[in-house]
Formats: C-alpha cells, sequence, structure tokens
C-alpha cells in the first residue's frame, strides 16, 4: 500500500484482480460460432446435426456471463471502487465502440452506393464496364429499385452464361414511397416519427434524471422502451409484408440482399440499445440506481440508442426514399 | 483490493485470470511466436512444392490452402498479435500507467485467440478441406466455389475483429486516459504513437471486415446477391469492401514496426530520436492516406480509368511521409555513437529491407506497371521485404531490446547476431530472387511454374529453409535466457535507452506506477 500523498486522483485506479469473466466469456463465444457455422453447414450443405443446440448452449452461456460481467461492474461502482479517472475509461470505451459500429455500416452503405451509383449502369451496358452487358447480360436494363435481375432478363439461371449460383428472382412491390398506396399507410414514415420521438424520449428523461426527478425519469425512458418495441413491431410487420405479399425476399436480388441487410442489422441493433434501456428502467425502477451525477449506463446506453436513431435517418433516405 | 497488490498467483489460474498487463502481453508474444512457427511450417510445405516444377509433394487444392493459411495465419495470429503484446507490456510502463485501462476486457480480448485459430486450423481436417481462396479470400472463389469450411472461416473473422477492436479500445484508452502528469502527447515515446494511431485504424476498418464478411455469409447461406452479378451485385464489389480494410490493414501492421525501430536507433546512437514531431505528423498522414489507396490493389480489375489515376497518385503520397520517417532514423544514426548489438542489427535489417520493400511498392503504384507487375511473384517479393524484413524483424528487435528488461536476464549476444545474419542472408535469398522471377512472369498461387524460373525458385526454398531453421535458434535463446541468462539488476540495461519503462527495477515488478512517477518537464521523449 502506498503512503505517498498525491493529490492526483491517478493513484485510485482502480485495478481489479484475478477474474473468471473473460475465459467464461470466451467459452459462450466461441461454442456460439461453433455452433452456429456447423448449424449453418447442416442447413445448406446437409452435413451433421445437433449443431443449433451448442449454438443456442453457446449464447445461453455467453448471455450469463455478460450479465455477471456487468452486475459485478455495477456493484464495484455502488462500492465506490471507480475513480474519476475510471469512469473516463468507461466513456472512452463506449465512444470508441459506437464509432466501429459506425464503420460496420458504413461497410453496408458503402456497398448500397457503389452498387447503386457503379454497377447497376454497368450492367446495362454503360461506360467502358458496359461492355459485358451484350455479352453476358443482353437486354438488362437498371432501374432502382431493381426491377428485374440480369439473370430474370436472359430468362433465369438456367440461360445465363457465368456459374449458376442461385436464383435471384424480383418482387412484386418494393419498399419505395411511389409503391404505397397512401401515405399513411406506409410503414417506414411511422418508424421514423416513432424512432425520431424516441430520440426526444431518451434526451427528456436524461433531463429528468440531471434535476433529480426520478419520476420523471422512469416514465420517459420507459415509454422510451415501449417506442422502441412498437418500431420492432412495425418492422417485423413491413418483413411479413414483405415476405408473405410482396414477393421481396433475401434472394430478390441485389436490392433485396441491400435492403434485408440495411435494415435487417439496423433492427437487430435497435433491439440491443431497447435492451440495454430496458435494463437501465429496470436497474431504475426496482433497484433506485442512478443520481444525478453518477449514471453512466443510463448515459452510455442513450448514446447507442441516438447512434440506431441516425443510422435510421441514412437508412430513411437512401434505402426507402433515394 | 487495488491497494495491497501482490504477486502473481500460481498455476494456470495466473494465466486463465489475469487482468494484468504484463502476464497477458507476456500470452501474446507466446501465442504470436506459436503461430508465426505455424504460418512457418505452411511456408516450408509451399516452397518445398516450388524447390522444383512439377508437381511434386501436395496436390494443388491443399497447396492453395497452404497459401491461404500461410497468409491468414501470418498475418492475424503472429504479426498483429505480436505487436499487441508488445503494446500490452511497453505501453503503460512507458506513459507512466498502473495498468491497461480495461484489463478484464484485456484477458478477453487474447483468450478469444488461441480458440478461434484452432478452429481455423481445423477446417484442415474437413471434408473438403480449409479455405483455399487466397488470405484475400476474393468472391466468388470465396462463395461460389468455397468448401463448407468457409462458414467457420468467416465466424473466426468475426471473433479475431471482435479481438481487434476491443484490444483497440483498451489501447486508445489507455494512452488517452492513463498518461502520468506531464506526459503530454508530445512527450509521449514514439512505439506509444504509433500504436495509438494503429488502433484507431483498427477501429475502423476491423468492422469494415465484419461487414465484408457478413456479405460473403449470406450469399453462401442465405441467397442474396451482394458478389454475384446474375442478381445485379458484383464480384468486384468483394474487392473495394475486402482492401477498404486490407489497405489500412497493412499500416496497422508496419506503424508499430516503425515505433519499434524508433525506440532502438535512438538507443544504439546514443542520441535523441531526430525529428520526433515530424515523425508524429508522418505517422498520421500515412494512417491518413491508408484510407484513399485501398484500389491500388486492383488496377487490373477494370476499373474507369478516372479511378486509376486517383489511386495512382494517392498511393505515390505515401512515398512522402514514409520518405520523412526513413530520413529521421538515418539522420539519428548520423554522428551518432553507434554499436551494433543485436537488436540494432535488426533495426538496421529493418530500415535497409524496408525501404526495398518501399521503393518496390512504388513501383507496384505505377498503374500502368502494374499490369505487368499484377499477381506476380514480384508481388509476393515486395509485401515479404515489408512484412518479414519490415514487420517481424522489427518485432525480433523489439524482443532482443526489451527482453532483459523483462525477465531481468540478459541474452546471449553472439547467439543473437548469429540469429541475425542467418536470418539476413535467409531472408534475402528466400525473396530476392522472387523479384526476378516475378518480372521475367511467374505467377503467385501456383504449385507449378515453367522451367526457366527453376533456378530462382531454388534459391528461395534454399533460403526459406535457412529463414525457418534460423527461428529455433532464436526460440532457443530467447528460452535459454528466461531459464539460465546471465542475471541484470541494472535499470537501465542499455546505456543508450530513454524513457519510462528503464527507470523501473529489472527485471520489471508484476506492478509499475502503482502511483504516478514525475515527469521531468525538459526532458521529452526518447
Amino acid at each position: 500500500m502506498t503512503t505517498e500523498t498525491s493529490t492526483t486522483e491517478y493513484e485510485k485506479y482502480y485495478v481489479p484482480e484475478k477474474s473468471k469473466l473473460a475465459v467464461f466469456a470466451t467459452i459462450g463465444l466461441i461454442l456460439s460460432i461453433f455452433g452456429a457455422s456447423h448449424g449453418l453447414n447442416e442447413m445448406t450443405f446437409g452435413d451433421g446435426e445437433g449443431s443449433w443446440t451448442i449454438l443456442w448452449v453457446g449464447l445461453l452461456f455467453f448471455a450469463g456471463t455478460l450479465f455477471s460481467w456487468f452486475r459485478i461492474t455495477i456493484r464495484e461502482n455502488i462500492a465506490g471502487m471507480n475513480s474519476a479517472q475510471l469512469k473516463k475509461s468507461y466513456v472512452l470505451g463506449m465512444f470508441w465502440f459506437i464509432f466501429s459500429e459506425v464503420m460496420f455500416f458504413f461497410a453496408f452503405f458503402g456497398t448500397l452506393f457503389y452498387v447503386r451509383t457503379l454497377v447497376g449502369p454497368w450492367l446495362s451496358g454503360e461506360g467502358e464496364a458496359g461492355r459485358m452487358n451484350s455479352l453476358l447480360w443482353e437486354g438488362f436494363q437498371y432501374s432502382w429499385p431493381m426491377a428485374t435481375t440480369p439473370q430474370e432478363a436472359v430468362g433465369g439461371a438456367g440461360s445465363q452464361l457465368i456459374a449458376n449460383n442461385g436464383e435471384f428472382h424480383s418482387y412484386h412491390k418494393s419498399m419505395a414511397f411511389s409503391e404505397a398506396s397512401a401515405w399513411y399507410a406506409w410503414l417506414p414514415l411511422w418508424n421514423t416519427i416513432i424512432l425520431l420521438s424516441s430520440s426526444v424520449t431518451v434526451h427528456i428523461a436524461h433531463l429528468g434524471l440531471l434535476d433529480g426527478n426520478k419520476k420523471k425519469f422512469n416514465i420517459w425512458l420507459g415509454l422510451t422502451v415501449l417506442l422502441g418495441i412498437t418500431f420492432v413491431g412495425l418492422q417485423a410487420l413491413e418483413y411479413y409484408e414483405a415476405y408473405g405479399h410482396y414477393g421481396l425476399t433475401l434472394n430478390s436480388g441485389i436490392y433485396g440482399s441491400t435492403f434485408f441487410m440495411l435494415t435487417g442489422f439496423h433492427g437487430f441493433h435497435v433491439m440491443m440499445g431497447m435492451t440495454m434501456l430496458l435494463i437501465q428502467w429496470i436497474r431504475s425502477v426496482k433497484y433506485g440506481h442512478f443520481t444525478a451525477d453518477d449514471h453512466f449506463g443510463f448515459e452510455a446506453s442513450s448514446w447507442y440508442w441516438h447512434f440506431v436513431d441516425v443510422v435510421w435517418v441514412f437508412l430513411f433516405l437512401f434505402v426507402y426514399i433515394l | 483490493m487495488g491497494d495491497h497488490h501482490h504477486g502473481p498467483a500460481k498455476g494456470l489460474s495466473r494465466w486463465l485470470f489475469t487482468t494484468n498487463h504484463k502476464d497477458i502481453g507476456t500470452m501474446y508474444l507466446w501465442f504470436s511466436f506459436a503461430m508465426f512457427i505455424l504460418g512457418g511450417s505452411f511456408a516450408m510445405i509451399i516452397r518445398a512444392e516450388l524447390f522444383q516444377p512439377g508437381m511434386q509433394l501436395v496436390d494443388p487444392l491443399f497447396f492453395n490452402q497452404m497459401t491461404t493459411l500461410h497468409g491468414l495465419v501470418m498475418v492475424f495470429g503472429a504479426i498483429m498479435p505480436s505487436f499487441v503484446g508488445l503494446a500490452n507490456w511497453m505501453i503503460p510502463m512507458m506513459i507512466g500507467a498502473p495498468d491497461m485501462a480495461l484489463p478484464r476486457m484485456n484477458n478477453w480480448s487474447f483468450w478469444i485467440l488461441p480458440p478461434a485459430f484452432l478452429l481455423l486450423a481445423s477446417t484442415l481436417f474437413m471434408e473438403g478441406g480449409a479455405p483455399q481462396a487466397g488470405w484475400t479470400f476474393y468472391a466468388p472463389l470465396s462463395t461460389t466455389y468455397a468448401p463448407p469450411s468457409v462458414t467457420i472461416f468467416i465466424f473466426c473473422i468475426h471473433v479475431l475483429g471482435i479481438s481487434s477492436i476491443m484490444g483497440s479500445i483498451n489501447i486508445i484508452a489507455t494512452v488517452m486516459n492513463l498518461r502520468a502528469p506531464g506526459m503530454t502527447y508530445m512527450k509521449m515515446p514514439l512505439f506509444v504513437w504509433t500504436w495509438l494511431i494503429t488502433a484507431f485504424l483498427l477501429v475502423a476498418v476491423m468492422p469494415v471486415l465484419a461487414g465484408a464478411v457478413t456479405m460473403m455469409l449470406m450469399d453462401v447461406h442465405f441467397g442474396t446477391s451482394f458478389f454475384s452479378a446474375a442478381g445485379g451485385g458484383d464480384p468486384v464489389l468483394f474487392q473495394h469492401v475486402f482492401w477498404f480494410f486490407g489497405h489500412p490493414e497493412v499500416y496497422i501492421i508496419i506503424l508499430p514496426a516503425f515505433g519499434v525501430v524508433s525506440q532502438i536507433i535512438p538507443a544504439f546512437s546514443r542520441k535523441p530520436l531526430f525529428g520526433y514531431d515530424s515523425m508524429v505528423y508522418a505517422t498520421a498522414s500515412i494512417a491518413f492516406l491508408s484510407f484513399i489507396v485501398w484500389a491500388h490493389h486492383m488496377y487490373t480489375v477494370g476499373m474507369p480509368i478516372a479511378g486509376e489515376l486517383f489511386f495512382m497518385y494517392a498511393t505515390m503520397l505515401i512515398a512522402v511521409p514514409t520518405g520523412v520517417k526513413v530520413f529521421n532514423w538515418i539522420s539519428t544514426m548520423w554522428r551518432g555513437a553507434l554499436t551494433f548489438e543485436t537488436p540494432m542489427l535488426f533495426s538496421l535489417g529493418f530500415l535497409v529491407l524496408f525501404t526495398i520493400g518501399g521503393f518496390t511498392g512504388l513501383m507496384l503504384s505505377i498503374a500502368p506497371a502494374d499490369f505487368q507487375y499484377h499477381d506476380s511473384y514480384f508481388v509476393v517479393a515486395h509485401f515479404h521485404y515489408v512484412m518479414v524484413a519490415g514487420a517481424v524483424f522489427s518485432m525480433t528487435a523489439a524482443v532482443y531490446y526489451w527482453l532483459p528488461k523483462w525477465c531481468g536476464r540478459m541474452y546471449n549476444e553472439t547467439m543473437g547476431k548469429t540469429h541475425f545474419w542467418i536470418s539476413f542472408i535467409g531472408f534475402n535469398l528466400t525473396f530476392f530472387p522472387q523479384h526476378f522471377v516475378g518480372l521475367a512472369g511467374m505467377p503467385r498461387r501456383i504449385p507449378d511454374y515453367a522451367l526457366q524460373f527453376t533456378d530462382f525458385n531454388m534459391m528461395s526454398s534454399i533460403g526459406a529453409f535457412i529463414y525457418g531453421s534460423s527461428q529455433i535458434l532464436f526460440l532457443y535463446n530467447v528460452i535459454a535466457t528466461i531459464v539460465a541468462g546471465k542475471p541484470t539488476s541494472d535499470e537501465k540495461v542499455w546505456d543508450g535507452a530513454e524513457g519510462l519503462e528503464w527507470t523501473v527495477p529489472t527485471p520489471a515488478p508484476y506492478h509499475t506506477f502503482e502511483t504516478p512517477p514525475k515527469i521531468d518537464p525538459v526532458h521529452a521523449h526518447s
């Protein structure tokens, strides 16, 4: 133990003793990817069996480990082990984690832009690279959302000149605004309104917490979670419509691929953010956690929530409107 | 808990449950060396097959699995984790921090690596074999024509990405938040600077790689058409997404190496680093440029001419900050009191050979010339000069330089120098002739070749065996040092070395800087 009386906060930096968390989390993660990869191979190539069970066991184990990891962290904070400096480490960690998520979406948005501005026109014969049109995809016309896939333009998978790697068919109806029967029946608009308002409600909850008004905090945070649930519900309805009535599936060429990839991963992130906020709500309502000056668990979750909201704005613009 | 620190726990639990940056650094270093041997043995199989024209030892499918796994294991298993290990050991000691900012996550970043690589290596025994589309795994080789093991490969890449991102977030938080009072950014040792910038690169591009493999996964299993023209996608799209990750990735590998060399050359020149500020700015410039040059890997794929020109000029720009670095290292040595211990020898080897690799890179950056060089052995020679003589030589230098500080024992200098000279000769014998066969038209990634390339390929193979076996000497020297090296307790093992890590006792105690050290305000960086 040090006896030096330094005025800096540095000496109190909390370095935890040995911890089993990392090894347990590893077991969960590795079991999950083992089960998932073998399960998918079962599904596609038909070899092996029982892998999905390994996936579920792994995920359950992983979730349990994360639960106890966060519980330990929260208890350490309540016990006063976290210096202001350590809290800043958590802030930095969350910030750069969100940045990495931004880059993950950047890959898919980049894909969308590349396909729409370059690949589509090339396949239909524009520019130098368009020479392939007359050789491989004779008759293919490009429009967005892509009405007919190049494969259909040449008469199906059997008639294409390059290797057949699956059937890609078009949809009856896309998710674009022009195909909606009326503006109020267009789900993406409602989803935008819902998600944007949820960003406002979570901010009001934060303001309430800063005022020390826990009741206001609980109400508005709970409302945010409800809005999140509504969003996911409408998104599920949209997917149901797509598969059930629009003929729009993952196999619907590059439009279906990008549509489901972007909205799917966004929806998954909304569910993660919602779970995070829900946990904060339970912490506040049931355990009375959070004070006006110590509420990083909530703050980090709300940053994440704002992040999924911003991603949605881009989605709404580039996937649904433009 | 944080107050009464004691020594390490006993037995296996010390390593499994540790939160100590030195323990975790040690595990990273040993793991990366094991992967270096594994990836190296794949390379030996490749060189054995290429010793003579014609098919001798392995069938072409297996040969492709070897080139693929060699690249993946060396890049993701050997080089990257070795520098992460070095970062774990050195960054807290260099900036006066008690440990890494997020110690439990630090342990997790390490422990997911070994099982992921075990899983990846196990695909060799799967039906259909291991992935064989090359370490760049271009679609449709990695989608339409891939064996089922590609699914496992995809998830392994996800895990490696998670590990890298968590490791990088930890490094960023440590450097931004845990510097001792007075350790301003522009006083940080250059190794810390290069790692900070590398960590930013990793957080920015590993998620893009995750996106690329996720699209592969969807194409293989869920009928999407990201990389299939029949559905309106494009196989070339894969190359764009991959190289948007891949080009920053090569700087992720080389920037920490720059940092190591920038610590070692001043120490053995007994002079401060020349042009510290310009070194920092050059590193940042290289990192920025790495985001806008990716398509120089794809000149022959059929890009519009405007794209070819843009990526050509942007690529050539990188020569400027890199030149700044090379001249700074040379100027550091100018009129220094030079001595040539093993770390310095490896650093000088780095300097000379990396510069050769840089120049061949400049040749490759010229789009019209690249139409000749593309996918030839010239490219193989180029990037091995950068990866092996660049990253691996500097890593080796780092081990010799800091090993006495880590374990309190001195390595055998004669054996170290022998290791250097055998490595240097073996390396050049392996890769220098590959420039010639490449320019003469020998393509990369083939198990057989035309007769006129035989002599140079034989030289290459002999060189590879020499270089490979010299690593056994390295391993022996390191183990002999740890077990029975001459004990040393000098805080400053090297008389010319500067920096906080040389102010703590030797061997470095389990916990350093429980209270922050005082930073000499006049004396800046090393």
